[in-house]
């Protein structure tokens, strides 16, 4: 018993490559910029006064939610891109191994878990797998949500000509009502907000209670394993 | 009726109008239409060559609003020019024939321009117990609507009520109220939404058929491009305030006087494809927005049932619970946030004992 405190085993591994890091925090960064400027869109800022030839403050918010919003939707392409060409742990955020009994029993001890009913996590390189069932569903999912959303409701504003239109406006056929779709796009946002809090939590918790390191691993790449046991 | 070869420039005169007001009826509708100049007479050989298309327009479950503004086009000779281009052969409300005479009319035409007439239709049919709900001529309007759409060669959706439903298809639609694209199938249909639309959307609609004798290129929702392909919000002379972030915030602020953007007070011009930002109503006179109230997109699906139309962010019907999107998100991030920071304090007490039990073993 006593020797295991005393060697203090540390090993790591090397799981989030360069690209997948860079992404990351450009992701978050843009979501934070995407759901502060996208309320403002829906509920604006109180009006102001002024020369109106001078004035583009409404402008300026989307704006930069259009400009965070490319930004959003290339980085994620180019995540799909590193899922095919990255390391093993780069595709797990696209998959969900939906039909492995393993999985879900491991999801449940995990579940277990942060409900204080397991003294003891277990050790993963990548996700856990409940981490990797809300990656799949709040990001994975509706990300390309936002996205077709987004660009659809940007298309009416470039014009029923534009490319953002053609590729996009099926959402129409969806949301028959424009009105409808902002409400969803709002609400996804409000869902992306609760994910977040989450996110950020468990990350700090498993940080410190948990026998990996989380958050550094987002910024070096390496997960560092506490102890050396199974 | 007799076999007409007669085309509408025939009856246009026949009614007494000018040559020169019927040119002028051209060069408008050419406009109206975004086409060139070279146009308005392309427009006045087709009126004078190719034989008129019989109309005939259908009444269902409506409240003839279509018709009203109809009958009041801007241009005084747009009105004389659809009412000879639609009421020589059917309108319940608007012809002279009525009751077992202006049914035969129906028939009639039917049998005569077979596969060449079209039908215009204002309102919709309820489905419910039969059709029991609207019983033109004594029987169910949806056996009217599919008996004559057999033989039509396209028909046009006048107005919210058959292009979407509109009010009687509110939730929770007693009646069973169904757009006309939801009974008829098989026919090119022509949405032309609003409650009402714009009268010179409708003539132009018209005329562009029989000059081009081809339907209007449609959007995806079926509407003629040339009316629905921009926003509201896209034309609206308010729209400077709008980007300006300058907004009017209760009906009788200094805002409101000064003309600023609706948009808080619950404009739907940004979610509205509809022409009125362009072509307003009443001879130009003026729209929605500009006597001062927010547009409440009545062009589009289901405006009834898209929340009030006086907020912004409105309420998501089909959620069950009636909500907005930012009431359920505040809600639910709430109740997370609250949970995030009880479970914080319980690891916190965990994390404590079992550091405690630890050294006990050790
Ligand atoms: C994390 C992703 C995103 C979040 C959280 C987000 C959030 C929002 C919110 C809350 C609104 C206001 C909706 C309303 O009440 O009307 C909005 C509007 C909008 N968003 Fe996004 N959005 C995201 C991604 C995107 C993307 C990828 C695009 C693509 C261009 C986009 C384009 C738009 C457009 C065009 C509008 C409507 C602007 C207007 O009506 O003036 N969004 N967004
Ligand atoms: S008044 Fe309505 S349509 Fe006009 S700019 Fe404001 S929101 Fe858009």
């Amino acid at each position: 018993m006593s020797t295991e405190h005393v060697t203090e085993a540390r090993t790591s591994v090397y799981v989030y490559e360069a690209p997948v890091r860079v992404w990351h925090w450009i992701n978050a960064a843009s979501i934070v910029v995407l759901a502060v400027t996208g309320y403002f869109i829906g509920n604006p800022l109180p009006s102001v006064g002024g020369d109106t030839s001078d004035m583009y403050v409404m402008g300026t918010i989307r704006f930069v939610h259009f400009s965070a919003a490319y930004i959003f939707a290339v980085g994620f392409i180019g995540r799909i891109y590193w899922a095919f060409v990255g390391n093993h742990h780069a595709h797990q955020l696209f998959t969900l191994p939906f039909w492995r009994g393993e999985f879900w029993r491991e999801l449940f001890f995990e579940m277990r878990w942060y409900l204080f009913m397991e003294r003891a996590p277990k050790k993963y390189e990548g996700h856990n797998p409940l981490a990797q069932f809300f990656m799949f569903f709040a990001v994975m999912l509706l990300s390309i949500f936002m996205i077709c959303s987004g660009f659809a409701l940007y298309g009416e504003g470039q014009g029923i000509g534009s490319w953002q239109y053609s590729l996009f406006g099926w959402m129409f056929d969806i949301f028959t009502n424009s009105m409808l779709l902002h409400s969803w796009h709002r609400l996804g946002m409000w869902v992306l907000v609760v994910f977040i809090i989450v996110h950020v939590y468990a990350a700090i918790r498993e940080d410190i209670m948990s026998r990996q390191s989380i958050i550094s691993t987002m910024i070096s790449g390496e997960r560092m394993f506490k102890d050396s046991k199974d | 009726m007799g076999e007409t070869t007669e085309t509408f420039y025939d009856v246009i005169r026949r009614q007494g109008i000018s040559r020169r007001s019927f040119m002028k009826f051209c060069s408008l509708t050419a406009a109206s239409l975004g086409l060139g100049p070279a146009f308005a007479a392309k427009i006045a050989n087709a009126m004078e060559t190719k034989p008129r298309i019989p109309v005939l327009w259908l009444h269902g479950l409506e409240c003839t609003c279509c018709s009203e503004s109809f009958i009041r086009s801007a241009h005084p000779l747009v009105k004389d020019v659809v009412l000879s281009m639609i009421s020589l052969d059917y309108d319940d409300t608007i012809m002279a024939a009525a009751g077992h005479q202006a049914e035969a009319i129906l028939e009639e035409v039917k049998t005569q321009y077979k596969g060449r007439y079209i039908l215009a239709v204002e309102g919709n049919p309820p489905l419910k117990d039969g059709g029991v709900y609207c019983m033109p001529g004594g029987t169910p309007f949806v056996d009217k609507l599919k008996y004559m759409a057999e033989d039509a060669q396209a028909i046009i959706s006048w107005g919210s009520c058959a292009s979407w439903g509109c009010v009687q298809a509110a939730k929770p639609n007693p009646t069973e109220a169904t757009p006309v694209h939801k009974v008829i199938k098989d026919k090119p249909i022509i949405k032309v939404p609003g409650c009402p639309p714009i009268a010179e959307v409708m003539t132009g609609v018209l005329t562009y058929i029989l000059t081009f004798e081809r339907m209007p290129d449609l959007d995806r929702q079926g509407r003629p491009k040339m009316f629905y392909s921009q926003r509201i919000h896209d034309k609206c002379y308010r729209r400077p305030h709008f980007d300006a972030g300058q907004f009017v915030e209760a009906w009788d602020d200094d805002n409101a006087r000064k003309g600023y953007c609706l948009y808080k007070m619950g404009c739907k011009g940004p979610t509205t494809y509809n022409a009125c930002s362009t072509t307003r109503w009443n001879e130009g006179v003026s729209f929605p927005i500009q006597s001062g109230h927010g547009c409440i997109g009545c062009s589009e699906d289901g405006f009834w049932d898209n929340g009030s139309f006086y907020d912004r962010v409105t309420d998501i019907k089909q959620f069950g619970i009636e909500s907005t999107a930012d009431k359920v998100g505040v809600a639910a991030a709430t109740t997370v946030g609250a949970a995030v920071a009880a479970h914080a304090a319980l690891s916190l007490v965990k994390r404590a004992q079992q550091k405690g039990s630890q050294s006990d073993e050790n």
